[in-house]
Parts: structure tokens; sequence; C-alpha cells
């Protein structure tokens, strides 16, 4: 090409790009639903993070006078069965639901990410070893799994991101190795093992940041059901114990009373439907945003 | 003449075809080969600093020897010398790879996508720890912007990724990443695909420029014959995963002992319609690997096939002047 040419050349590869200043969070916010969803998750996320300042009352103060109250200037979601303010118990329980999903699905992910590039560029026994666990694993049925394990270990938060993280790990490794196989012969890997990059390297500097990409998404769209799973063990009483307040925890003590005081229910249900529909929605739009296709740096 | 990296006899072979043959090992399934020779009995010599063309149909294996010499495809037989080492162990290739240098057909994928250009130009440097201008960041973006003036690309591109470049500025990136560490010989396969003539005719005289700078020996790979002339010293044409014909290119293409050379000569487009040799020009297809004919393999498509060519492959010749070639009717018997 003619270096008189090449300012031209520069501008067309400039307006492909996104227009200046706008990332990932610029793309996101042009989508109505990816907004609703960074704002949902804002919300609930600085919730969790303020509860103590948030919260009007002790959510584990026990008043047995005041129990199974209707929302009120005191009390402005009402009282659970033991008298406790629920707005304060639901404001903390954000915080149990929180450090639990992005606990687990963060620790999740890593092992995911880590065993599936091992999986995917390593020696093929390893790869058919960790296959084999991950289908292992991946065929138990969920609740019978928990069950098993907190039999085992015992009740807890702990017990609850250990069965999360071993029972989504599988999905993640999967993905990230799939993705590994599909660039593993490609010719920037061929060319990084001729100028003489380490496997380490290649899978480090070349291959993580291609395939990380859609497991952030895939990630992000995981966080609801996790809270629903958290949630959902919790109100089979294996999950956190009570004194802790969990937004499982409120809706199984609201289902025993559900005929003469339904707020329980309503006000445990409803900061679960915005977190997951959050989580959603903010999945969703990141992997619009995160497209390919859009040409944001791009394995084209 | 000792030669720069000499190939003695080489084959490369492949695990049979399709989802059975991997599945069922040896010859259980009748019909299909258990392996696939994608080459075989290739014998090659590369002198230091010269460019040697190799030329082919598409599969012929002009590609798969490239990436075999570089260690990336599993050899199956013979043997490979680099500067007189023999390449077999992990250590012996390691050395190959800090002075040869590979460019790939496709510039734009065999740059890593989530890397500036500066970052990728800087990489070579950063694995084979060669002494940076100026230490860290500050030395990497120096040496960088230093290669993308030798290939004659303004500095500002070293904060471009590479699927935000044209198909000239990709190649020209990938030539600087090639020359970066001074190698000794640098594979080049397809290095003017996808481009225009003009930008064809750049990208070869700047390769040949830094070559003759630099000292570099070529191995190119190509199917353009008007390119082999104007750069190439030496020649070699492959058919089917086999050495058809080699020696010195302007002897091979001013008299192509094999018939299969001669047809690709006569297949070249002609600027003077008087001068095209419809007789001569190349008929049918490549036949696919998996259903090698017997005898000479390019019998089939050959002018002048005669029986002793369906029964027996003819041996590479000597032709005298260094020019070899494989066919029973190769004249200098």
């Amino acid at each position: 090409m003619s270096f008189a040419a090449e300012p031209a050349l520069g501008a067309t590869a400039t307006a492909r790009r996104p227009p200046p200043g706008r990332g990932v969070l610029g793309r996101l916010a042009r989508d109505p639903m990816g907004l609703a969803g960074l704002v949902l998750v804002c919300l609930v996320v600085g919730v969790a993070l303020f509860a103590p300042w948030l919260a009007p009352q002790d959510p584990t103060r026990i008043d047995v006078a005041r129990k199974f109250q209707g929302p009120s200037l005191a009390h402005w979601a009402g009282t659970d069965q033991l008298g406790r303010d629920l707005l304060s118990r639901i404001i903390h329980g954000a915080r149990t639901a929180l450090s639990i999903a992005l606990g687990a699905t963060g620790i999740a992910g890593a092992c995911g990410l880590i065993l599936g590039l091992v999986a995917g560029y390593g020696p093929r026994w390893l790869d058919a070893g960790l296959v084999l666990v991950f289908d292992a694993l991946s065929s138990l049925p969920m609740v019978m799994f928990a069950m098993a394990v907190i039999t085992v270990v015992g009740p807890g938060t702990g017990t609850l991101i250990l069965v999360i993280v071993l029972v989504s790990v599988p999905g993640y490794a999967r993905l990230i190795r799939a993705q590994t196989l599909a660039l593993k012969g490609a010719d920037f890997v061929l060319a990084e093992r001729c100028i003489g990059a380490s496997g380490t390297r290649i899978v480090l500097c070349h291959l993580l940041p291609n395939v990380a990409g859609p497991l952030v998404i895939l990630i992000s769209m995981d966080i609801p059901v996790v809270i629903m799973l958290e949630a959902g063990l919790s109100y089979l009483n294996l999950g956190v114990r009570p004194p802790t307040p969990s937004w499982g925890n409120i809706l199984y003590d609201g289902y025993t009373s559900l005929r003469f005081a339904p707020s329980m229910i309503i006000a445990a249900g409803i900061p679960l439907i915005l977190a997951t529909l959050g989580f959603t929605f903010l999945g969703e739009g990141l992997r619009d945003a995160l497209d390919p296709r859009l040409g944001y740096g791009a394995p084209r | 003449m000792s030669a720069l990296y000499a190939v003695r006899d080489l084959s490369v072979s492949l695990p049979g075809q399709g989802f059975l043959g991997r599945l069922l090992p040896g010859r259980l399934l009748p019909g299909a080969p258990a392996r696939i020779d994608i080459l075989q009995g290739i014998t090659l010599a590369l002198a230091a600093g010269e460019t040697f063309a190799l030329v082919g149909e598409s599969g012929s294996g002009k590609t798969t020897l490239a990436r075999a010499m570089l260690g990336l495809v599993p050899v199956s037989g013979g043997s490979l010398h680099f500067d007189g080492v023999a390449l077999g162990s992990a250590r012996a290739f390691a050395g190959l790879r800090r002075s040869t240098a590979m460019m790939f057909q496709d510039p734009v994928g065999s740059l890593s996508p989530r890397m500036t250009v500066g970052a990728l130009l800087a990489e070579p440097f950063v694995i084979h720890r060669r002494p940076l201008p100026l230490p860290g960041r500050a030395g990497r973006a120096a040496q960088a912007a230093a290669l993308l003036d030798r290939v004659g690309l303004p500095a500002r591109l070293a904060a471009r990724y590479p699927h935000e470049l044209s198909g000239g500025q990709a190649r020209r990136v990938c030539v600087a990443r090639a020359i970066a560490l001074d190698p000794r010989l640098v594979i080049a396969d397809e290095p003017t695909a996808g481009l225009d003539v003009s930008v064809q005719g750049e990208i070869l005289n700047l390769m040949t420029g830094l070559g003759t700078a630099l000292g570099i020996g070529f191995l190119v790979i190509t199917h353009n014959l008007a390119m082999v002339r104007h750069i190439a010293d030496r020649i070699a044409v492959l058919y089917l995963g086999r050495l058809v014909e080699s020696g010195p290119a302007a002897a091979v293409l001013a008299r192509p002992a094999h018939p299969y050379t001669q047809s690709l000569i006569a297949s070249e487009p002609q600027p003077d319609p008087r001068r095209r040799r419809a007789d001569l020009a190349i008929r049918g297809e490549i036949p696919g690997i998996l259903r090698r004919p017997a005898g000479c393999a390019f019998h089939g498509r050959c002018p002048r096939a005669e029986a002793i060519c369906r029964v027996t492959e003819p041996d590479l010749r000597d032709l005298g002047a260094g020019q070899q070639a494989a066919c029973h009717f190769a004249p200098g018997q």
C-alpha cells in the first residue's frame, strides 16, 4: 500500500470501532434491558454492602409480643413469627444471598477456567480423565447431591458454597474446554509456538483472554440461579442456619404462616425476583455488549 | 555445500480418516488406510541466505512440509537437521525456534487477537529474553516502534489490535515479527495471498530487501510462478506429497523436465494469447490424497502417460546442473 492511502485506511478502521469513550459499559447502558439490569444489580449490591447502615433494626432481635405484624410505620415490611423486623432481615438477607452467589460462582468460574484450559490444551489422558469427572458430577441429581454433601459435611454457608461450586464447575469447564480446543489449532497459536512461546505462556497470554469472555456472561446469568438455589436449599433447611437472615429462610418461615401473615412471603419474594431479574438482564446485556460480531476485540 | 536446513527422506502421516477410523485402531476397518501419507520421501537442502520456493497445487503438502520443518506436525519418518543439529528433542526445536520464523498464510489470523501490535512485536524479545534498548515497558515500546519502522509502518499502529489492520498492514506486522530476532531462515506460507498486486510487489520487495540486508534465507510456499521467477534461487515442485522436480529456479522454469511442472507453467496466466499452450495446460483435479493412484501419481492427468507410468513409480533422477525430476521420460537419462 502506498503511505498516502494510510490515513484513509486508518480512518475506516477507527470508524468500525465503537464510538470513543464507550466501552462495554457504554454499550450495555444503551440497551434498555441491560441498563435495567445494571441498575437493579447496583441496587442489590449497594443494599448488601451497606446493610448495617440501611437496616432500621437489628435483624436478629426477637420481640415475641409483636409477632406476625403487617406493614406499619415502626416495621415497614412487618414482623415475622418471632417479631423480628422483616425489612432489616431482608436487607441483611441480600448480604447472605450475594456473598453466596458471588462467592460460589466466582470460585466455580476460576476452577472451571483453569480446569477447562488444562483439559483443552493439556495432554489427552488428562483431558479424558477430567471430562469423565465432569460427566460424573453433572450426572448427579442436584438436590440429592446437595443433601448428601450436607449430611457428610454438615449444613452452613461454607457447605452451600461447596455444593454450588461442585455443581457448576463442570458446565464452566466444558465451555472453556470446547473453546480452547477450537482455538488450539488456530494460526495465532501455531505462530506463538513458532516464535518459541512456552505452553504456559500460550495458555495464559493467548488462550485465556480469548476464551474468558463467554464465561463472564455465563456466570452473570448463573448468579440468579444460584440465588434461587440458596433460597431453595435454605427453604429445605439445608442451607443457611436459622438465625442468619436469608431470603430462603424468610420464605420458609413465611410459608408456614402463609394463611394469616402473607406479608412475609411477599416481603422476601420481591427482592428475590428483583435480584434474579437484575442479574439475568445484566447477563443478557453483557452477552450483547461483548458480542464479537460487534467488532470488540474479536477473534474473527 | 553444508546446508542450513537439511530435510532427509521426510514422511508425515496422519491417523486414518473418519470417526470409525479413529475409533477402531489398526486395520479393523476394511478399505480405509490406518494412516494416510501426507508427505513421503522428501529430501531438500536449504543453503544459508538463499530463497527456496516450494510450489504445487492446493493439497500437495506444501504447508504440511513447512509445519513439519518447524515441529508443528509430528514427523513419522526421516530426519531434519538445522545447522547440523538433528531435530528430535524439545531442546533442539527450542534452538530452531530462536533462529527461524514462520509467516502464515492468513496474516490477521496469525496475530493473537487480544494483543496490541506493540505487544505482539515485543513478544519475541520477552520470550527469548533478548536485551531491549531500555528496561521494561519503555524498552518494549521502543523495540516495537523500531520494528514497525523497519517494515515501513507508522509507529502509531503499535496501539492497534490485529483486526483493526488492513491486509497489507497485517502482512507487514508479520514480516516485522518474523525478522524481530534476526533469524537465519524465514518460512513464508503464501506471503502474497489475499493482497492486491501492488501490495504484493511491495511485500516481496520488503522481504527480499530485508533478506539481503540481514542475510536471511527464505523458504517461500506459493503457487504463484511469477513470484518464483522474481525472487527464488531454487525451486521444488510437490505433487500429492512427493517431490516431482527440483533444481535452480531459472533452469527449472526455463526447461521443466516433469510434465507436471510443464503443465503448471503452461497454466500460468499469459499476457500474450499467442504464447498460451492449451495442449500442456493442466487437466482435471488433483486426486484426493486418500485415492493416490498407483505408479506415478500424476499419470491420470499426464499428457505423456504410458503403460509403465500406471505401474512403476518413477524415482527422482539427476538431470545434471542440479536439476532433478521424477519422471520416466525426463530428458538426460
